[in-house]
Formats: structure tokens, sequence, C-alpha cells
């Protein structure tokens, strides 16, 4: 997690949005992160990422005070926010971070917020205690059991959706899967769930196409038309194969990375 | 001293007489590009046209008769004075030829090498016309590019004159060609310029889009470095329409006039099956990935990757096209088609780039297009279905329209498939500024000084055109340009 300072961006930025990273010039790549947060009079954003690739693990091993060479934002439609009644926000690992904004813009518009928010592992659960202090309710669930209730974060959607007072709109951010799974489960309670996506992109402005999705059977681009769309609608089984199109190649640039990047705290020993 | 040397002397002699006479033009064989090896080039990245000689040039110059009418300066956009500066490279004095093209052009070195000649100011050639070949027209462009290279050579560091600071401020949006025209000539009249650019690095389309091996970075920098010099400003990582609106550039941050020079929008697709298959890709992302994040470097310093691709198929008959197809081959593919649905006659791409790619191995599939993209169970492309395509009666564009052949499918195994059939307009600018008027493309409507319909408010190149090339990006852009100028005149 970091504050970047970019006050161009924090006063500009609404719930939903995203910036594309992009650490030098020279030869790096450039990634979608989703604003986690930001503070207009500070002029900051927070990004809240996991390490899985080698920019990510890069971007991890900056330090208080560096500067990322280029950053660009906020991009994206923002979240549709007014008063829908009961919404029920489900996150998932690192999808906790952008529900967070949009969870508490539900909230500020006077929805009751029911929170459900999971990870793999208790070490992976984030901003637990910023989900507590923003929602009606907070349901927590590990898959291993370690912390909160031992599920899926389908099993309490489902007991949510079950409810007689049904949400209006649920909100459900995670990895592909996960999302997939919670359009499934609301799709029975006949329950409008809007999802935000993060498929590869370049240029975050509606050039290049490469994140581009099926909605309701027809081509949309992630960077303009969404992130957010009628999960309902995605494509989910087409999505998760393209984003796993440069899965060896991602693979080969973390190895390299590692092998050169000596960790100075030990980290890798 | 050569053939070709001694041929020179021998006209000189005669055009210092007043002797040469338009047979003995006419005599003057068409000099021919060099060119890197086709085999060797398709392994680098490096420019294929290296340019003429001196020799070469004056020869090709002296195959000019000076017409009097002088129909090629109809041809071109920017009605460079061409006739007038192929006679002072006859004369071998350079740089009168470069001050002669710069009066029109300010990127002389970037059209002599992208623009399409043979459609603009080679079209009309009376030598072309004489052979009835307009491939045998004098080369307008390589002796421009001449020109603008042996200015380059020259190390010229003079920056163009500039008028008293007027204290009014210009916003210009996008980096590319038209941008850049915008900036210099509204610079030049003393206005404060900045250049907003959404990508990281300046340039635009000749920057993402088309290759190292047709046009330099190194080029295009050395036009950036120029505004610089000049004292544009330049802002980078700012998308306008998001991280700040064009009525919060004018109302908030004081800009007088605003150019909208964003140039090429959303790529389109075909709407066939398969389009989402892993190894698809819009032209835009395959060279954005090439070019701009270097991914031919990847594994070496590039952290892009793109795909390694083995068989490749092209959609489109444009340059974009050919650059595409070009650059698989120099990311490693053994086997690039190039399908277009209609025959190479109406294929928009330079000459001189089909007959590169032609060189570079590229299978021409001409009059078929893919009916649907065929993939395995992990996603991936395997293979792509075409039908075979007849032409029919001319269509809107005086083309003559392509008619499938029905029950003519047949399939090519590839693992790549480019799309590389145009782009919409982005909807960005349209749908973040309320007062702007659209056509049903979404394209910006313009009057005839290039203004749109809010006041101060200039627009042009392919966000105003559609589909359109550098120069008519510039010439756009110079017609901009002189208006706003006259706009903040008076304001």
């Amino acid at each position: 997690m970091a504050d970047i300072e970019s006050p161009l961006i924090a006063s500009a930025a609404k719930p939903g949005q995203f910036v594309i990273v992009c650490l030098s010039s020279a030869y790096s790549e450039r990634i979608p992160l989703t604003i986690a947060g930001s503070d207009p009079k500070k002029g900051t954003i927070r990004l809240i990422w996991q390490a899985v690739g080698k920019s990510t693990t890069e971007l991890g091993h900056l330090e208080v005070g560096d500067e990322i060479e280029n950053i660009l934002g906020p991009l994206g439609k923002p979240t549709h926010i007014e008063k829908f009644g009961t919404v029920v926000c489900v996150g998932g690992g690192i999808g906790n971070a952008p529900l967070l904004p949009i969870a508490t813009g539900m909230k500020k518009a006077g929805n009751k917020v029911i929170s459900i928010i999971g990870a793999r592992t208790k070490e992976l659960l984030i901003l637990e205690e910023d989900f507590k202090a923003i929602s009606d309710e907070l349901i927590v669930v590990t898959d291993d059991g370690s912390y909160g209730k031992k599920a899926l974060v389908t099993e309490p959607l489902k007991e949510v959706c079950r409810r007689p007072e049904k949400p209006a709109l649920a909100v459900a951010i995670g990895p592909a899967i996960m999302m997939k799974f919670c359009c499934a489960t609301t799709k029975e309670f006949d329950i409008p769930t809007v999802v935000s996506l993060n498929t590869i992109m370049i240029d975050g402005t509606g050039m290049c196409g490469g994140c581009r999705v099926e909605v309701g059977g027809q081509t949309k681009f992630v960077c303009v038309d969404g992130p957010e769309f009628d999960g309902h609608k995605v494509n989910f089984d087409l999505m998760m194969k393209r984003m796993q199109a440069y899965k060896k190649q991602e693979a080969q640039a973390l190895e390299e990375y590692n092998k050169k990047h000596k960790c100075r705290i030990g980290l890798d020993k | 001293m050569t053939d070709q040397e001694k041929l020179l002397q021998e006209l000189l002699e005669k055009h210092k007489a007043g002797t040469l006479k338009p047979a003995d033009r006419y005599a003057i064989p068409p000099q021919l590009m060099p060119a890197q090896d086709e085999i060797e080039r398709r392994s680098n990245v490096n420019e294929v046209a290296t340019g003429y000689t001196e020799t070469q040039a004056r020869l090709e110059a002296l195959r000019c008769l000076q017409c009097k009418n002088a129909p090629c300066v109809q041809g071109c956009p920017v009605k460079i004075k061409i006739k007038e500066f192929i006679a002072e490279i006859a004369d071998g004095n350079f740089q009168k030829a470069l001050d002669i093209i710069r009066e029109n052009s300010l990127l002389p070195a970037v059209c002599g090498r992208v623009c399409p000649q043979e459609v603009q100011c080679q079209l009309p050639c009376t030598v072309g016309k004489k052979f009835k070949d307009v491939n045998k027209a004098v080369s307008i462009g390589r002796l421009e590019r001449f020109v603008a290279d042996w200015g380059r050579a020259q190390h010229d560091e003079s920056i163009p004159q500039i008028a008293a600071e007027t204290g009014k401020k210009v916003a210009v949006i996008g980096s590319g060609p038209g941008g850049i025209v915008v900036a210099t000539d509204v610079r030049r009249a003393g206005h404060d310029v900045t250049i907003f650019e959404a990508f990281h690095k300046t340039g635009g389309v000749m920057v993402y889009g088309i290759p190292e091996f047709r046009l330099p970075k190194a080029l295009v920098k050395e036009e950036i470095d120029q505004l610089e010099k000049m004292g544009v400003k330049i802002v980078c990582n700012f998308v306008v329409g998001r991280t700040k609106s064009i009525k919060q550039l004018m109302d908030e941050d004081g800009f007088d006039a605003v150019y909208i020079g964003v140039g090429a929008g959303l790529p389109m697709f075909m709407s066939i099956e398969g389009e989402h298959l892993v190894g698809v890709y819009s032209a835009n992302e395959y060279l954005t990935r090439a070019n701009l994040m270097r991914a031919y470097d990847f594994g070496k310093g590039a952290d892009t990757p793109i795909a390694m691709s083995k068989r490749v198929a092209v959609v489109g008959g444009g340059n974009v096209a050919m650059d595409s197809a070009r650059t698989a081959v120099r990311l490693g593919a053994e086997k690039v088609y190039l399908v277009y649905r209609r025959s190479e006659k109406e294929m928009p791409a330079r000459v001189e780039e089909v007959h590169h790619a032609k060189e570079e191995g590229i299978e021409f599939h001409l009059l078929q297009n893919p009916k649907r993209i065929l993939g395995n169970a992990e996603g991936v492309v395997t293979a792509i279905e075409c039908l075979k395509y007849e032409l029919g009666e001319p269509d809107s564009s005086g083309r003559r329209r392509p008619v499938p052949i029905e029950g003519s499918e047949f399939t090519i195994d590839v693992d790549t498939v480019i799309i590389a059939i145009g782009n919409g307009a982005n909807p960005l600018i349209g749908q973040t500024t309320p007062g702007l008027e659209l056509n049903k493309w979404g394209n910006i409507i313009v009057d005839d000084n290039c203004k749109t319909a809010i006041d101060g408010v200039y627009a042009g190149g392919d966000i105003v055109l559609g589909a359109a090339t550098v120069i008519l990006a510039m010439g756009q852009g110079r017609t901009a340009a002189a208006a706003i100028n006259e706009y903040l005149k008076n304001k």
C-alpha cells in the first residue's frame, strides 16, 4: 500500500476510477491499478496492490519519498452512486481496496451498507477496520478459516440475498472467478450486480482495445466503457482466458527481476 | 567518378548552358530509394529506406520539368512550393531548398517519409503522366526527405523567431503531428503554449504507431526538443477529460484557447466470432506494445510482453496493416499473411510500404476476408476462417465493392490475428465537453477554420477527419493555429 502525491488526480478522482502506473519511461510496462482512496486536501491518492508480477513487485520495493515517473488518471467512469436502499458490497482479496471508496460513497448517499469481505487467509485480509467504520453490518470470511468465518464470500452473500429485506444492489470486486460466482448467486435472486474489471491494458484511454470484454454479447472496453459493468452480462470465462495471455512472459520477467534484486531487509532469505 | 556522377556532371553542364531539354530530363532514370538488405532487415528495427545520396537527389531533381502550372502543388495538403525547392536541389542549394519547404511544412523529415505521395503531389506530376505511371513521377517525397535529412546533419540549432510575449495561454491536447504544428505556429506568435499528452512519451502516432523502421523515433524527438527550446511546455500523463476537463483548463487554469488533436480513437473490430481469443490484437495494441513499449526488447530490459508469434494474419490493406505485418516479421514470425478484402489496386497503403512488405516475405491474400477466428480450449487462436471475395459495383468511396463468394470458406492456421481496419472516434472529449458538436460517428464538427461549436476551442486531425494522415493532421493544425492567433488578437 502507498499514498502517492498527485494533487491533480487526487482532486479529480471519484470512487470506481483507476490510474495507470509506469515506473520508468524507458522500458517499464503500464499497469492499471484501482484507486483505493483519495485525499484532495493532502493531494494524495491511495493505491493498494498485490505483488504478483515484475512491476507490482518493483512497486513494492519503493520506499517513502521515492518517486514514480508516470501516473495517469483518474481513468474510467466513476461508480454510479445514489440511494438504492440496501447495498451489499462484496470484496475479495485485493478487491477490497477499490471496494472501500465505493462502499463509503454508498453509505454517504444514505444506503444501508452490508459489507462482506474475504481473503484466502488471515494475513491477506485488508481494510477490516475501515469497512467496519462505514458498514451497517460487516461479515468477514477466509477460505481457510484462519480468521472470521471459514467460507467463500458467496456463502454469506446468498444468506444476505435470502433475507426478507432483499438488497437493492450488489457490488462485487475481487478475482474474476469470485465475481463470476457472486454474479451467479445474485442472479438467482434477481439482484442487480455491479462488478469492477481489471483486465490487461496499455494506454487506458480507449486506444489499444487490449482490455476488451464481452458484455451482453457486445465488445466493450474496460478503460472507457467501464471499469464497472452489469455483472450479469459479463462473459467471465472469456475474460479469464484473456487475462492469462502473458502468464508465461510475466513469470519470466518476475524471475529475472528477482534474480537481480537483492532484498535489503532480507525478505528473500 | 561513378557513372551516376558522370551523368550528373553532363546534365549539369547542359543545365547551366540552358540547353537541357525536356527529352533529356525524361531520359534520366528515376532514382530508386536505397534500402537495407531485404533479408537482413527482417531481424532488426532500423530504418529500411536509407535515403538518397546527393548525386541521386540532384539527378532526381533534374527530372522535374519545372512546369509553369506546377500541378504537384495542388496535390499537396500544405501547398509546399515543390517546383521551387526542387530547382534549388538541382542547383545544389540545399539550405535554400530547406528554407522553401519550411515556409509551408514544419516536419519535412517526417512527411518525406510517411506522406502517401503517390496519391498527393506525385499523382498529378507531368513526368508520371508522360510515362503513364505514377511510380515514374518525380519522387518529391524522397527529395523532401533528402533535404530535411541534409538539414539535420548540419546540426542547425537555431529556433524560429518568436514574437513578443502576449501573456495569452493556449492548451494543445495531444502531441502528435497536428499538435506539434499548432504548438509551433501559436508559440511563434508569442503565446504561452502547453501541450497535454496522455501517454508517458510525446509524439503521438509517430511514436506509438509508425514503427522505427519507417520513422526513426530520434527524428520525432528532435522535433519535440525544438518545441521545448522555443519555450513550449509539455505535460505528459495528463488525459484531458479525466485529469481535467476542457472547461476546467479554460475557467480554472486560464487557457484562452484550446486545440484538440487527440488523434485516433477506439480501434474497430469486425464483430466476428473469436475476436476475444488470446492472440487477437487491434493493430493499435500490437504496434503500441512493439513501438512505444519496446516489446521487441522484452527480456532484454523492456517489461511489456507481446505474443511470440510464429504464424500471423493481419487483416486490412492500409499503412497500419503493413506496419503490423512488417513488425511481426521483425518480432520473429515465420509466416505473415496479409488478408485484404479488395485487390491490391484498392489498397490504401503507400506503394513503397507494399513493395517493402512483399520484399520481406509477407504473403498477400487478396480478395479474402475473415469470417471467424478459431481457437482451442484455452481460448488461444489456432486458425482464421476466410471467405473469398470478388469485386462488384463501385461503392460510396468510389472503390469497387467486395462481394463474398458463397461457399468459398477456407482456413489458414495462425497463432496471432491483428485487426487493422481503422478506428472510431474516442468518446472521452465528447462526453466531458458539453457544447461540443459531434457527427454521428462521434467526430468533432468544425468549420473551415477548424473551430468547434465552442468559442476558443479548435480541433483537427483524426478526431475531426476520422482516419487521416500525418500530413492532413498537419494541414489542419496550420489552419487552426492561424485561426487561434487571429482569435487571440481580438481577445
